[in-house]
Formats: C-alpha cells, structure tokens, sequence
C-alpha cells in the first residue's frame, strides 16, 4: 500500500500571532514556523501503518512556497520515504489544494491519503472532503482510529455526539484528529538521514493544475479584547455576584 | 438570492444548530428553502416547515441515506444546490464533514465557520483560532457556507412551509456504516447549554470530574472539559471545548482548574458571563474571567455544590 501525507507550513501553534497594522493579514514575518500539528498526526499514522507493515511507501507532499522544504524535511525525518513539493508563492485555497493533491494521487498511484482535519492557520477544514469529491474516494474525516483491512479501512470518528465507525473502500482518505496518536519527535540520526532522501519539486502546472482563488480576503482584525473582571474573594461572594450582579444562576 | 439550508437531523427530530444556519440564511433572502435528506425522515421534514422564514421543504428520503455519509449526501446537496445562489449548513461535525465534498462537485469554494454576514458575498469568519477575524469575499457562483451556530440565534417556529419529496441518487458502495457510539446524557448538550462548566488538568484524573457533575446537576449545567484534560485521558474528546474540539458560547461559562490555553479561549470567550475557579492566581484565564477566585477547586467545588 502506498500512502501519501500533506504536510502544511503554518505558524507554531505556541505562537500567539499579531494582526498586522494594515489589516492585510497576520504578522509572520519572524514568527516560528512548524509542520501543522495535525499534519504530523497524519504524518505519524503513515509511519505506523508501514512499521506495522501495511504499507510499502509513506510520501509526504507539501504545497508551499521554497521554505516548505523544512516541513518535508521534517515528516521525512519522522519516516517517511520520499518528499514532493508543489512550489508556489500563491497563498492556495482547499479547492486548489485539493485539485493538485488529486493529480499526486492519480501520478503516484496513491492507495490511502491520510489529511489533518484542519490548519491551524486558515481553520477551514476542507481539503480532505474535496479531494473526496475530486477523486471519487470515500472519506474517513476527524479519525480517532483507523485500522487498514483487505482493499478496505475501517476508521473511527469523531462526531458530536460521540464516535461513529464507517468502513471505506481503498482507495480511500483519512483526516485526522487529535486522538488518533502521539507524534514522535525525530531522531538525531534519522534527522541526518532524511538529509540524503530526495524531494522532487514541481509547479502546479508541472501538474495541470492551475490555482485560483476565488475566495478573497477584504480584511483582518484582531478580535474583540474581553478584559479581565473583578477576583472574588469567597465561594459566597462569588455566588451573590452571579446571582445580583450578572443574573445569570 | 436563492439560499438553501441543509437540515441537520438523526431522522426524527431536527438539530438546533440548523435553526441558527436558517436565521443566518435570512438575513441573506426573506425565504429560504430547506433541504432534508434522510431515511424515514418525514418528522424533520414537518419540523423544518414548521420554522418560521422557510418558504419550501425539499425531502430525499432514500433508505440508502439513513446515516448520512458524506459519500451518499453530498452528491444529492450538491445536485439540489445547483439551483441555488448560497447553500448554508450549521458548522457541526456533521456539516463540517459533508459540505466541502458537495462545495467540490460544484466545483466551488466554501467558506466555513463564519461568524457574520456583511452582504451577500462578504462573510466574517475567525481565523487562527480566533486570534485574528478575517472578512472574506467569495467570487463563487455558488456560496457554500458553515455556521458557526453559537454566532447566530436560533429561528423561531411559526411557519408553514410546502414539504416536497425529489428522488435522490441512493446507493454507494464506496463507503459502509458500521456503527456508532453516542454517549447517553440527561445534560443538555454542551454547544446549546446555556450554563457550561469545564474541567481542565487541574482536575487531576476522571474521577475527580464527578465533583463538577454535582454542581452541574445543580445548576442544570452541561460539563466540558479542556484539551489537556482530554489529552490526559480523562475524559472524551466529544466534551472538549476549544480551537479543535467544540464551540460553545453559554450564558455562564464556569472554567475549574484550567490555566486558559489560547486553545481553549478560542471556543468560550464569547460567552456571555466567564467564571474561572483556579489556584494560580497567575493563570491566563483570570484575563479573560469576569468573576475570578483563587481556590484550590478541591474545596470550592463542594462548597459550591453545597451552597447553590
């Protein structure tokens, strides 16, 4: 089985990210920048399933400027085979990605695409319900559990109320959630040993893929302050501000 | 405009995020359509008439849909929606998991998750989890369009719409229910709640969040929890609220022995009334908390209980 993982640069999630003065977007020009913390989940269940020996090859594509070779570099580290980066200095959408993930897909002869559910950048949660529709595979989106069968997956979800288990016939996608597993950190040697595994580079187009962005961005704003109250000094006192003061119990 | 809202549902009774999708809807078009699309889902279809502002109810009642899957819906909104200038759901697990799949067979964008309407191609939608606020303008023909419910009030009953039935594509074999697990609670659920009280790692374990069911029982509370509780394993993740777990935006929001992650902040700080119980006094949460106390939860928990 060959798998293929996405693995997307955004600002560290430890980071707190200032809107910028003009309102174009948010500060990030020095900022830390990491592998998006769902990425490497999906990145680490790809490993897994090739430790386990259900699958042969574990791609890690990113879609990104240059600097996304860091974050190859990194999931190549973590174990996975080979790297792809899509290069572009376009900001691309989850329709863009979408579409030039199905190219990599249909190219590589992919038999299970493991997704994180969202960035944590743009929050859109999308791309891997795209590709679905893009490619005709089913998906197995927000992943607490997925267990590979004969040309099928059986994979956990987690839903509102609980978890629901849908089995998907392979080819298939995977989003994952947090729960799914505990991302590893690198070895020293295997960090030096993903320095000789190769990256191939291509452009969108290398791909027959054009991006573009139908979705604009007008303005960014920080959010509304809510500023800190009053402390309380008593259960007591707390109770009575509840119940006179906010009226809210 | 032509808007379409997707019902949400388990094929009896409607979701209340839904009602939050049509009250956005309406402030895009004075009627709106909806779309139910289930097995034996008649019950919803007569709720979703019943709702004041939609004009049309479209049924695809299709044994093959009974449960959903994005595989076997999304072809059917996205055949109903061609019609349609927005399509709009609540941003739930469900809607989060069908819509983009349908946005892509139309081969649209979408915009998820927003928080306000500027006019009928503008949407106001938080990014970063909630750090920065991105005002975004679709060029898309077609507009598909989450919620986030606890932005928008819900619509009121009063309507008394058609209730029409489409045929539907059915059968898929791409994807099989196998089974589900939902957990069963007398609490109101925790993103309609309108009093929550949370637990984070200062609870120390599972056990200890039998404290907080005390005082939500008497305040007729639904119980979250923070991610680090749920990392820690001590309780499920469908009680997580925060930037990837739930959106919740109660009256009171009661936060016991949790520090107040940037994580967490992004799915409670816009509840109405915040209340952080905590034995740090330089815990983050206190910054955002309108009543703040300083306490080991240990004590005030009981105390609390005993005094409500």
């Amino acid at each position: 089985m060959k798998i293929l993982v996405a693995v997307k640069r955004v600002v560290d999630a430890y980071v707190k990210v200032r809107v910028k003065s003009d309102h174009s977007g948010v500060e990030l020009a020095n900022a830390k920048m990491a592998i998006n913390p769902f990425c490497e989940i999906a990145v680490e269940e790809a490993i897994r399933l090739k430790e386990q020996g259900k699958a042969d090859e574990v791609i890690a594509v990113s879609i990104g400027t240059k600097a996304s070779q860091e974050q190859i570099r990194t999931a190549l580290a973590l174990g996975a085979d080979r790297g792809i980066l899509v290069e572009t200095d376009e900001d691309a959408q989850p329709l863009g990605v979408a579409r030039i993930l199905k190219a990599i897909v249909e190219k590589e002869g992919i038999d299970l695409v493991i997704l994180g559910k969202q960035s944590i950048d743009t929050d859109n949660n999308q791309v891997g319900q795209m590709l679905g529709a893009l490619t005709g595979m089913p998906q197995g989106t927000f992943a607490c559990k997925a267990e590979p069968g004969e040309g099928s997956i059986t994979v956990t979800r987690e839903v509102d109320g609980g978890e629901q288990t849908v089995e998907l016939k392979l080819p298939a996608i995977v989003t994952t959630d947090l729960r799914l597993n505990e991302p590893r950190y690198a070895s020293l040697p295997n960090i030096m040993k993903a320095k000789k595994k190769t990256i191939d580079t291509m452009s969108p187009s290398d791909l027959g893929v054009s991006i573009e962005n139908r979705i604009k961005t007008l303005s960014v704003e920080p959010p509304p302050e809510r500023s800190a109250g009053i402390k309380v000094e008593s259960v007591d006192e707390l109770i009575a501000k509840l119940k006179t003061e906010a009226k809210v119990i | 405009m032509k808007v379409l809202v997707v019902a949400e549902h388990d094929n009896e009774t409607l979701r209340g995020g839904t009602l939050s999708a049509v009250t956005a809807a309406l402030q895009l078009a004075d009627a709106v359509d909806m779309l139910v699309v289930g097995a034996g889902c008649q019950a919803v279809a007569e709720a979703a008439a019943a709702i004041t502002g939609v004009a049309r109810v479209l049924v695809a009642d299709n044994p093959a849909h009974e449960h959903q899957l994005a595989e076997s819906i999304a072809p059917v909104i996205a055949e109903v929606g061609k019609d349609y200038t927005h399509i709009l759901a609540a941003a739930s697990t469900t809607g989060k998991n069908v819509m983009p799949r349908a946005a892509a067979l139309l081969d649209v964008g979408q915009v998820s998750d927003i928080i306000a309407i500027k006019s009928a191609d503008t949407f106001v939608r938080p990014i970063y989890a909630g750090n920065a606020i991105a005002t975004v303008q679709s060029e898309d023909p077609i507009k598909v369009v989450t919620v986030r419910t606890t932005a928008f009030d819900e619509a009121e009953s009063g309507g008394s719409a058609s209730i029409e039935s489409i045929d539907s594509v059915g059968a898929q074999d791409l994807a099989k229910f196998v089974g589900e697990e939902l957990s069963a609670s007398e609490r109101p659920e925790l993103t309609s709640a309108s009093i929550v009280i949370s637990g984070g790692r200062g609870m120390q374990n599972g056990e200890n969040f039998a404290l907080l069911e005390k005082v939500a029982d008497k305040l007729g509370a639904a119980i979250g929890a923070s991610r680090a509780a749920v990392d820690a394993g001590f309780v499920p993740n469908d009680m997580q609220v925060g930037q990837t777990g739930k959106i919740v935006a109660p009256e009171l929001y009661i936060a016991v022995g949790i520090s107040g992650a940037i994580q967490h902040l992004a799915g409670m700080k816009d509840s109405k009334v915040i209340v952080a119980i905590n034995k740090d006094e330089e815990a983050p949460i206190f910054q955002v908390a309108d009543y703040g106390l300083v306490a080991d939860l240990f004590q005030a928990l009981p105390e609390l209980e005993s005094k409500l």
